[in-house]
């Protein structure tokens, strides 16, 4: 209407659920290509299936708690759950194995606990964890690069045949947990596919979900709190244990940055803004608790890569974080954190 | 003082069961129901104490002080769980050692204890070992259906190793249900054990809403339904 009156305010903010959520799943875009590139249509087949596993669960229990389902499909956070698990997830996975991590990370892992808002955990990465601990043997055996077929690729996904010889190749990680007297040199060297600073897959879908992870920064869907301290911690962890090149090394510290799930964990996951810290300090200490325990658990822990284990752990601990972190209120001089309640 | 057995059944099967209304006793539940034959074992020789002692608490109630009766009792208790103990090494060792130490903890199980204050203390010994075995029974019932649904989940079978439990006749018991399962270990370990537990929590208390949702609805005409209750924000 021509001359309608409009009340204030007048700037009006673009940042719903909605957005935020297509902007994190437009920025994992970068590293699904790369990791299309290195493994066919695998972690695409994932992300897929994942994607329609996790809105079919989130419809279900909606249906079941009577919730209006297209309201809470529609902001998308269910999608990046299923995103983010088929990327995690060793590409070509069998379809029940996608459609157990989902069922838990939607069911158990959000819905359970009162839906988007409400988890405590990573939904993503309760699924993953789940899986990891149940079904060890599928959930170690990532293809190697350029080498499954497409139907070959298909047929282990939805019939169940067993990779063949040099399809599956153990990580990066998983070499040097296992190394037995090499220098890191010669490790390498026996390493087929291996880069600059890891294997090359490794480490251009790592470079990938950098990239998508910056252009989020740019747009400020998060903070650069969380990352930063991640990142920071794993690179000084790896620096003090590093080791140089000998057999009893660690890593370098470009190597553990560049390797596994480094920056998709650093990017993507523990800037989840519900199961994070809230306070800009909070988010900092938790970013660095995720680097360091990603250190310990790579280095001397049972499993060859660690993100899930360690956001989780931290989950755990954000609620403290917040507690002891809580900013200065304006007009008062000092902060009020923790047990530190005088005078309230 | 008259004793409702009716009431006694119904409370300790379903409205005051110790495993999922109560949620006594969690630590065997937890660490024992990871196959049937574990479930079920550690279920009985549960329901066996849980009974005898209720009875022999009752026996003695009248010449026990308040102020020592908490010694007494669990004296008691841990005689009667030796016994049990000394019964599971002789006929079935091989469970006996698998089981381990949640048999000697069957001491501490809050259940136990629970009972012989609450009830037996003050009734009669036939309704104190009445309301002993019924609330075993409670508890034993609640085991072996997690029991049933962890190794069903876990392995894909059923009843397997049964006869260290029965003995050479359950020997072929094993049912194997889902040929070619992959095992699904999360349910074996600790974790699946709160998972199954909270949903048959969660499918009891459905099941109840759904009873009370088909009954007709009463009208509420008691004070406390009149009386105004002010509310006032957190004080701090």
């Amino acid at each position: 209407m021509f001359l309608s009156q409009v009340t204030s305010p007048h700037t009006v903010r673009h940042d719903h659920t909605r957005n935020i959520m297509r902007r994190v799943i437009l920025a994992a875009i970068p590293g699904l290509l790369v990791s299309c590139w290195f493994f066919g249509l695998g972690p695409l087949f994932n992300v897929l299936l994942c994607s329609l596993f996790a809105a079919g669960f989130e419809s279900l229990v909606l249906k079941l708690r009577q919730r209006p389902i297209g309201f809470y499909l529609k902001d998308y956070s269910v999608l990046v759950t299923g995103v983010l698990l088929g990327l995690a997830l060793p590409p070509w996975s069998p379809w029940w194995l996608l459609l157990v991590a989902t069922g838990f990370a939607v069911v158990f892992g959000k819905q359970l606990f009162g839906g988007l808002g409400q988890n405590p955990f990573n939904p993503a990465m309760l699924g993953y964890v789940v899986v990891l601990v149940s079904f060890p043997v599928d959930m170690t055996s990532w293809p190697a690069a350029h080498a499954v077929t497409f139907s070959g690729g298909l047929s282990h996904m939805f019939a169940g045949t067993p990779w063949l010889d040099g399809w599956s190749q153990a990580t990066v990680l998983d070499s040097l947990k296992n190394n037995q007297g090499l220098t890191l040199d010669e490790l390498w060297d026996g390493y087929t596919g291996f880069g600059w600073l890891s294997s090359r897959d490794s480490e251009l879908v790592n470079l990938a979900f950098l990239l998508g992870g910056l252009w989020l920064l740019h747009k400020k869907v998060y903070t650069w709190h969380a990352p930063a301290g991640m990142l920071g911690a794993l690179f000084v962890m790896s620096l003090i244990f590093w080791g140089g090149n000998g057999s009893e090394s660690n890593g370098s510290p470009l190597f553990h940055l560049f390797s596994g799930a480094t920056m998709l964990g650093a990017f993507f996951i523990i800037t989840d803004p519900v199961s994070s810290a809230t306070s800009t300090r909070g988010r900092l200490l938790f970013g660095i608790g995720v680097g360091i325990l990603v250190y310990i658990i790579r280095s001397w822990g049972g499993y060859p890569d660690a993100i899930a284990f360690s956001v989780l752990l931290m989950n755990l601990c954000a609620p403290t974080l917040d507690y002891f972190t809580r900013p200065r209120t304006y007009g008062h001089d000092k902060a009020k954190r923790g047990f530190n309640t005088e005078g309230q | 003082m008259s004793v409702n057995y009716r009431e006694l059944t119904i409370n300790g099967l379903w409205k005051n069961n110790p495993g999922l209304v109560q949620l006594l006793g969690l630590c065997p539940l937890m660490g024992t129901s990871n196959s049937t034959v574990n479930a079920l074992g550690l279920g009985i020789a549960t329901l066996l104490v849980l009974a005898c002692s209720n009875a022999a608490v009752s026996m003695i109630r009248n010449a026990v002080t308040p102020a020592i009766r908490l010694p007494v009792f669990v004296m008691i208790i841990a005689a009667l769980t030796t016994c049990i103990e000394l019964l599971m090494q002789a006929y079935t060792y091989q469970l006996y050692m698998i089981l381990g130490v949640f048999i000697p903890l069957i001491t501490t199980n809050c259940i136990i204890l629970g009972r012989a204050e609450a009830f037996a203390a003050k009734n009669n010994v036939l309704s104190s070992a009445y309301d002993g075995f019924i609330m075993g029974l409670g508890f034993a019932l609640v085991l072996l259906a997690i029991g049933i649904v962890r190794e069903l989940l876990g392995t894909g079978m059923l009843f397997a190793n049964m006869h260290l439990l029965l003995g050479p006749i359950a020997t072929n018991w094993t049912w194997v249900v889902f040929e070619n399962y992959q095992g699904f270990l999360l349910a074996i370990l600790p974790p699946g054990a709160f998972l199954v537990m909270g949903l048959l929590i969660a499918l009891k208390n459905h099941i109840d809403d759904r009873v009370l949702a088909r009954k007709p609805v009463e009208v509420v005409t008691s004070a406390a339904a009149d009386r105004r209750v002010r509310v006032t924000g957190v004080v701090e």
